[in-house]
C-alpha cells in the first residue's frame, strides 16, 4: 500500500471516528435525561399518581390526575385551533404562494417560528386573559396554537412541494379545477408527511411551559373547563420543582417522566405513520 | 393538410404561437387535427412539439410565465375565447405524458375514475361500467380486473402507462393527446401502446407526439414535422416518409440531423 492511500484510509477512519463520537454524544443527552427522569420518577409513578388530584402540601400521596388531563385539553384545543390554519397556510404556500403574499406569510411564519415562546405567552395574555379579566386554559391553548401555526405551515409547505408536479399535471389534465388538485390530489398525497408534522408539532408544545404561566396559570385542583385556570404537566413541573417540598420534587421527576413519555409517544407515532405510508408506496 | 371528404374537421390550430417570456418555443403554427386520425408530431428535442400539444387542451398556460397567441379551434370554436373554461375543456381532451403519472394514494379502480367522479359522475353502477370499458380500452382489464382495489403504484412501468391511457379515456374525451406516451417503456411496452394507438383511433382523434420516427411512421395516419419551434412540412404518414418535399424534413428522416 502506497503512502498516499494509506494517509486516506487512516484519514477515512479518523473522520469515521470523530463522527461516531459526535452522533453517539448527540444522543448520550437523550440517554442522560431519559435515564435520570426513569431513575428519579419511576418509583413515585403508581395508579394514584394517574387517578387522583394534588393533596395539600405537606401530605403525602396524592397524584397529578388534573395537570395530565390539562395537558390533554389544553393541546388538544390548541391543535385544534393550530392544525387546519397551519396546514391551509402551508398548502397555500406550496400550491399558491410564489407571489408577494406568499413571499410575505413565509416571511412572517419563518419570524414567528424564531419567536421566544414566553412573548407568545404575554401576547395571549395581552389579548386574552386581560381583556377577558381571567386566566383560562382556552388562553394558553390558544397561545400553544400561535406556537404551532407557523410550525405546521412550513412542514406542510415542504411536505407538498416534495409531490411531483408531474402528478399535478396530470390532475389538472384530467379537468380537476386547481382546488381539488391540491386537495384531492397534492395534499392527499403529502398526508403521511403532514400528518407526521402535526403530530411532531402537538409533540413540540405538549412540553411548553412559558407561553401556559401567564394564560393557563395553572390548578392545584382538578378542573376541565377551559374558562378557568387549568394545570398542565408542565406547568406542574415548574411548581413542584421549585417548590420547598421533598413531596413535590418527587412527583415533579415523576410529572417530567410522564411528560417525556408522552411526547416519545406522539414521536414514535409519527414515525410509524410516515414509514406505514412510504413503506406502501415503494 | 388534406382532409379526405368523410373525415370531419375536428381540431386545428391557427397561426399558434406559444411563448416562455420573450422566448417563442411555436411559432406561427397552423395545423389540421382531422377527427379519427393518428396525427403524429415529429422534430428534434427542443423543437417546440410538445409544446404545440400542450397548448392544445391549455396546458401550456399553466407554466409561470407561458403565453399563447393565435387560435386553437375545437369544432370550430376557439378555445382560447374568454368564456371558454379550460377545466370544461381538459374534461373534452385527454392527455398521457411521458411517464406514467397514476395518482400515489389511489387503487387502480380509483385512478380510472378519477376523471369521472371529477365530472360528476358519482352511481356506482355506472363508474363500474365506465371503469371497466376504460380498462378494455386501454388493453389493462385482463391483468388487473382481479385486483382493482389494490395500489396502482404496484404495476409495472408499462402497466401504469396504459392505466394513465385508461384514466384518460375513461371520461370519453373526444380528443387524445399523447406526449412521447412511450419515452420511459421497454420495447414490449412500447408495442402494446403503439398497438392501443391503432385501436383507439377508432373512438377518439388521437395526437402523438414522439422523437422516433419509426414509431411516427407506425402508428399515424398523419405526420407533421417541426423545427426550430416552426412547421416545416406535413402530410400523409407514408407519403412524408417516403417522399419529403422540404429538404430539411428529408434531412431528419434519413438521420443527417436531429
Amino acid at each position: 500500500m502506497s503512502g498516499r492511500v494509506l494517509r486516506r484510509h487512516l484519514a477515512s477512519r479518523a473522520m469515521t471516528a470523530v463522527v461516531v463520537v459526535l452522533s453517539f454524544t448527540a444522543v448520550l443527552a437523550l440517554l442522560l435525561i431519559l435515564g435520570n427522569l426513569v431513575l428519579k420518577g419511576a418509583s413515585s409513578i403508581d395508579w394514584a399518581f394517574f387517578t387522583k388530584s394534588p393533596v395539600p402540601a405537606g401530605q403525602s400521596g396524592g397524584g397529578v390526575a388534573n395537570a395530565i388531563v390539562g395537558t390533554g385539553i389544553i393541546v388538544g384545543l390548541a391543535a385544534l385551533i393550530g392544525v387546519p390554519i397551519g396546514v391551509a397556510a402551508g398548502l397555500y404556500l406550496a400550491e399558491y404562494g410564489s407571489g408577494r403574499l406568499g413571499f410575505v406569510v413565509r416571511f412572517i411564519a419563518d419570524v414567528l417560528n424564531g419567536t421566544p415562546s414566553i412573548v407568545v405567552g404575554i401576547v395571549a395574555w395581552t389579548f386574552i386573559v386581560r381583556p377577558t379579566h381571567g386566566y383560562s386554559a382556552l388562553a394558553g391553548s390558544v397561545a400553544l396554537a400561535i406556537l404551532m401555526i407557523p410550525m405546521l405551515a412550513r412542514t406542510t409547505e415542504e411536505m407538498v412541494r416534495l409531490v411531483p408536479h408531474s402528478l399535478r399535471e396530470a390532475a389538472l389534465a384530467l379537468g380537476y379545477p386547481r382546488w381539488r388538485t391540491s386537495l384531492k390530489i397534492v395534499a392527499r398525497t403529502a398526508l403521511g408527511g403532514i400528518v407526521t408534522g402535526c403530530l411532531v408539532g402537538v409533540a413540540r408544545i405538549a412540553g411548553e411551559t412559558a407561553p401556559l404561566l401567564f394564560t393557563a396559570l395553572g390548578n392545584l385542583n382538578f378542573s376541565a373547563d377551559i374558562t378557568q385556570p387549568m394545570q398542565s404537566l408542565s406547568l406542574q413541573i415548574y411548581v413542584y420543582a421549585t417548590g420547598p417540598f421533598e413531596e413535590w420534587h418527587r412527583l415533579a421527576w415523576a410529572s417530567a417522566l410522564v411528560l417525556m413519555g408522552l411526547v416519545l409517544i406522539i414521536s414514535i407515532t409519527a414515525r410509524w405513520v410516515t414509514r406505514q405510508r412510504y413503506g406502501r408506496v415503494r | 393538410m388534406v382532409a379526405s371528404a368523410n373525415t370531419r374537421l375536428r381540431l386545428e390550430a391557427a397561426h399558434l404561437t406559444a411563448l416562455f417570456g420573450q422566448h417563442r418555443a411555436v411559432r406561427d403554427v397552423s395545423l389540421l387535427f382531422p377527427a379519427h386520425i393518428v396525427t403524429a408530431i415529429i422534430g428534434p428535442s427542443g423543437c417546440g412539439k410538445s409544446t404545440l400539444l400542450r397548448c392544445l387542451n391549455r396546458m401550456h398556460e399553466l407554466t409561470p410565465g407561458a403565453s399563447v397567441q393565435g387560435d386553437v379551434l375545437l369544432d370550430n370554436v376557439n378555445i382560447y375565447a374568454d368564456d371558454v373554461s379550460p377545466v370544461e375543456l381538459r374534461r373534452r381532451i385527454g392527455m398521457v405524458f411521458q411517464r406514467p403519472t397514476p395518482f400515489p394514494t389511489m387503487s387502480i379502480y380509483d385512478n380510472v375514475a378519477a376523471g369521472l367522479r371529477v365530472n360528476g359522475r358519482r352511481r356506482s353502477s355506472d363508474v363500474d361500467d365506465a371503469v371497466a370499458r376504460a380498462l378494455q380500452q386501454a388493453a389493462l382489464w385482463d391483468e388487473v380486473k382481479d385486483r382493482l382495489h389494490t395500489s396502482a403504484l404496484a404495476l409495472s412501468g408499462g402497466q401504469q402507462q396504459r392505466l394513465c391511457i385508461a384514466r384518460a379515456v375513461a371520461p370519453q374525451p373526444e380528443i387524445l393527446l399523447l406526449d412521447e406516451p412511450t419515452a420511459s417503456l421497454d420495447p414490449a411496452g412500447t408495442q402494446r401502446i403503439e398497438e392501443l394507438c391503432h385501436a383507439l383511433k377508432r373512438l377518439y382523434t388521437i395526437v402523438i407526439v414522439t422523437h422516433n420516427m419509426q414509431q411516427a411512421a407506425r402508428v399515424s395516419d398523419y405526420t407533421a414535422f417541426m423545427y426550430l419551434g416552426s412547421l416545416i412540412e406535413v402530410g400523409k404518414t407514408n407519403e412524408l416518409f417516403t417522399k419529403p418535399k422540404v429538404e430539411q424534413t428529408e434531412a431528419y428522416i434519413t438521420g443527417r440531423f436531429g
